[in-house]
């Protein structure tokens, strides 16, 4: 039967996609796509009448894939994204409009639980081919993220500046060749033992041009008074604005507070979670050779996403247009 | 084969604004050696009727050449690669160089001795031989001539390795010795003499100031604290062993860093006495810190406007204990105070070789061909400073002191001498 072989290559293609993303080594890019492509997949193959359904199958999937890797945590954001845009096609379908939605939002901040009673249980013919066409808007968005990142870089770098950055980072590389098509600065990268990404990141800039310098981790301190400007990428944006980051970004941004260094982060939206500090935090530690660094908010200056810059504490406020209160747990 | 090079000149009267040097006599003269044009300042009144003999003695060591691009911050510094010591170069013999400081310079260059407190030492024995192994050439004065015989073996060492401060104090030492002695005082009773203080320097200020410095660091070691440490110190590990010895209960906390990795060798240290210890590398400070209750450091050098120099890294993990509220202490022996003042790890640093740097993870070496990429540089300080504010205690023989007090002892000390 067709439908039975739907099922199946979608089993497969889900069973592959878990086996892939328990290998790791893909770029959180990548790895947002491939996900915004499953899941795309999954609302057309799978069998569902209602957009309840729909929700119940594709986090049961999601919790899948957040299990499978607890550290990518761009999976789960991406579940998040299309658990909200099943909410909003419903919410079209339904005929209430988005902007009252909007509008009522902090109002609903502080009459919680209003949307208890909405089941999703209604029959909706064209919702599957909205829902479709919102999750390719939402690739194509994505898609484009390094670029816009990237074109935003002229406004922040000025000439002659000395920039820091950690590890390997493919916006923060991104956004400086930009900056240096037109600009000329000094790059100082550290080299993030003990895996050393720096290196990788060293020689990719100074192939295109840019003053770089390669410095050991020890030496961040030493060198960071006479730098303008940390850029730095991370790994994920949390709720309160604090990220998760490569090692050593912590004392990176230490570092830069006392000498009043502007620290600047460069992140795409799909890397903001609604995880608080301390979830999570210890699972992907080994005993001695720690993964991740928590840095809190106040130590980072600006956010720099595809949507434009913001500051930290703006970031409650970019999460509630991202995602629904009601999917932060899966 | 080369001598050394006598040059002297004699002014005219009537003054004059620059003297070209004239050689007197010499052998063969190689390539590396330069001409010096010495200005003599315009009012020469005093030298109308003088003739001033100028030694300057070009020795046969050719300086030793920098290795790589230099990143133009550091540019006035230099940088020596460890595949081209000083003595692959030329050929010394030994009547200019004493083969003991070869030996010693070579053993700076490689790295074989390293650390504050070894090159202190390893100097000083060195000198002894050269003491023994000197005689006083006839019409000359044993002072002087002493002096003078050293000047160019330090010039060779700091060839090698730029001289540590700890180094400089100890030759201050020596020098000043070898001038008090007095004229009359007859050679072998004069070397004796020499021998004894140096054993003496060498027991006070680093045997007897560790053991002093040990007593009063145990007292601030308490049972169940967690103690971090960073590099290897010979002092902190002499610290961290005798307060084992001594039944406290602590266990250690070793932070390395790349490229030298000497945290490993203090971790070795340790773990033979039996004490319990993590291994982490300084980026994952920031995570193991809450863990800790002491963070003990050694130091290089303690300048007199307070600053702490030490191995490049220290700063950054003040840094982050003073930013968790984890009390600092360094351990430093006043041998090393220094009356240098510093505020930035750039203005007086050393660079060492950049190709520590290179490394190979998962097959691939990325900086293999660096020299190729004009654009890129690698950087391999050595030391850095930490400003007073993160210390929260030095440790010295006199007692325990804030930063702050490091001009006090050293004026107090150049009182007693």
């Amino acid at each position: 039967m067709p439908g039975a072989d739907k099922e199946t290559d979608l089993g497969e293609r889900i069973e592959a996609f878990l086996a892939e993303l328990k290998r790791g080594g893909r770029g959180s890019g990548e790895t947002a796509r491939s996900t915004a492509a499953l899941l795309r997949r999954i609302t057309a193959q799978a069998r569902w009448s209602s957009a309840g359904d729909l929700m119940e199958i594709i986090r049961k999937e999601g919790r899948r894939m957040t299990a499978a890797q607890p550290s990518e945590t761009t999976v789960g954001n991406m579940v998040r994204r299309v658990l909200k845009i099943i909410r909003e096609e419903y919410a079209r379908s339904r005929g209430s409009s988005e902007e009252a939605d909007q509008q009522e939002s902090l109002h609903k901040l502080l009459t919680s639980g209003g949307s208890s009673e909405e089941n999703f249980r209604q029959h909706f013919a064209p919702l599957k081919a909205n829902v479709i066409e919102a999750i390719n808007e939402l690739l194509t968005e994505l898609e484009g993220t390094t670029d816009n990142i990237a074109m935003q870089a002229l406004e922040h770098i000025h000439s002659n500046e000395v920039i820091m950055t950690i590890g390997r980072s493919r916006t923060v590389e991104a956004f400086l060749k930009d900056a240096a098509r037109k600009r000329k600065f000094h790059v100082i990268v550290a080299e993030c033992a003990p895996f050393c990404q720096g290196h990788e990141m060293a020689t990719s800039l100074s192939e295109d041009g840019i003053e770089t310098t390669v410095i050991p981790d020890a030496a961040i301190f030493a060198v960071m008074s006479r730098v303008n400007k940390v850029i730095i990428g991370t790994q994920t944006v949390l709720a309160n604005g604090g990220l998760r980051a490569v090692n050593g970004t912590h004392t990176l941004a230490l570092a830069a507070k006392h000498h009043s260094t502007p620290l600047i982060v460069c992140a795409p939206m799909f890397k903001l979670s609604p995880q608080v500090p301390g979830q999570n935090s210890l699972t992907c530690v080994n005993a001695h050779c720690p993964v991740f660094d928590y840095v809190p908010p106040e130590l980072i200056t600006l956010f720099i996403s595809n949507i434009g810059g913001n500051a930290p504490s703006y970031i409650y406020r970019l999460m509630s247009e991202l995602y629904h209160p009601e999917d932060h747990e899966l | 084969s080369k001598t050394l090079f006598f040059i002297s000149f004699e002014p005219f009267r009537g003054g004059l604004d620059c003297a070209t040097v004239e050689p007197l006599f010499y052998c063969s003269v190689s390539s590396d050696l330069e001409e010096k044009r010495i200005p003599l300042p315009s009012n020469s009144q005093s030298l109308q009727s003088c003739t001033v003999t100028v030694f300057i003695l070009f020795l046969q060591i050719p300086l030793r050449s920098d290795y790589g691009y230099k990143v133009s911050l550091f540019s006035h510094l230099h940088q020596y690669s460890r595949k081209a010591p000083l003595t692959q170069q030329i050929s010394i013999p030994a009547t200019v160089i004493h083969p003991s400081i070869v030996r010693l310079g070579l053993q700076y260059s490689q790295g074989i001795v390293a650390g504050s407190n070894a090159r202190s030492v390893a100097l000083l024995h060195a000198f002894k031989q050269v003491i023994q192994d000197y005689s006083t050439p006839p019409n000359e004065e044993l002072p002087r001539d002493l002096v003078n015989k050293l000047k160019p073996y330090i010039s060779f060492l700091n060839q090698c390795r730029p001289l540590s401060a700890s180094m400089g104090n100890a030759i201050k030492y020596i020098k000043k010795e070898i001038s008090n002695i007095p004229s009359q005082c007859k050679e072998e009773e004069a070397k004796k003499k020499l021998l004894l203080c140096i054993d003496n320097y060498v027991n006070e200020k680093i045997t007897l100031a560790a053991k002093a410095i040990s007593k009063c660091a145990i007292d601030k070691i308490s049972d169940g604290d967690v103690i971090l440490v960073y590099g290897c110190s010979s002092l902190v590990n002499h610290i961290l062993c005798e307060a084992f010895e001594k039944q406290r209960k602590f266990r250690v906390i070793v932070v390395d860093s790349r490229p030298r990795l000497e945290g490993r060798e203090a971790l070795r240290r340790l773990v033979k006495r039996g004490i319990r210890c993590t291994y982490v590398l300084i980026s994952a400070v920031s995570y193991i810190l809450p863990e800790v209750s002491k963070v003990f450091l050694g130091a290089h050098a303690l300048l007199a406007n307070g600053y702490v120099m030490s191995r490049v890294g220290t700063s950054q993990i003040a840094l982050v204990a003073k930013a968790y509220n984890v009390p600092v202490l360094v351990c430093c022996e006043t041998y090393k105070f220094c009356e240098r003042v510093q505020t930035d790890s750039f203005v007086s640093n050393e660079l060492d070789d950049p190709d520590d740097l290179i490394v190979t993870r998962e097959g691939k070496t990325q900086l293999a061909d660096w020299q190729s990429v004009k654009s890129l540089g690698l950087l391999n300080l050595v030391y850095d400073v930490t400003p007073p504010d993160f210390v929260d205690l030095v440790i010295t023989e006199l007692g325990m002191i804030p930063c702050t007090s490091v001009p006090v002892v050293l004026r107090v000390k150049n009182v007693d001498q």
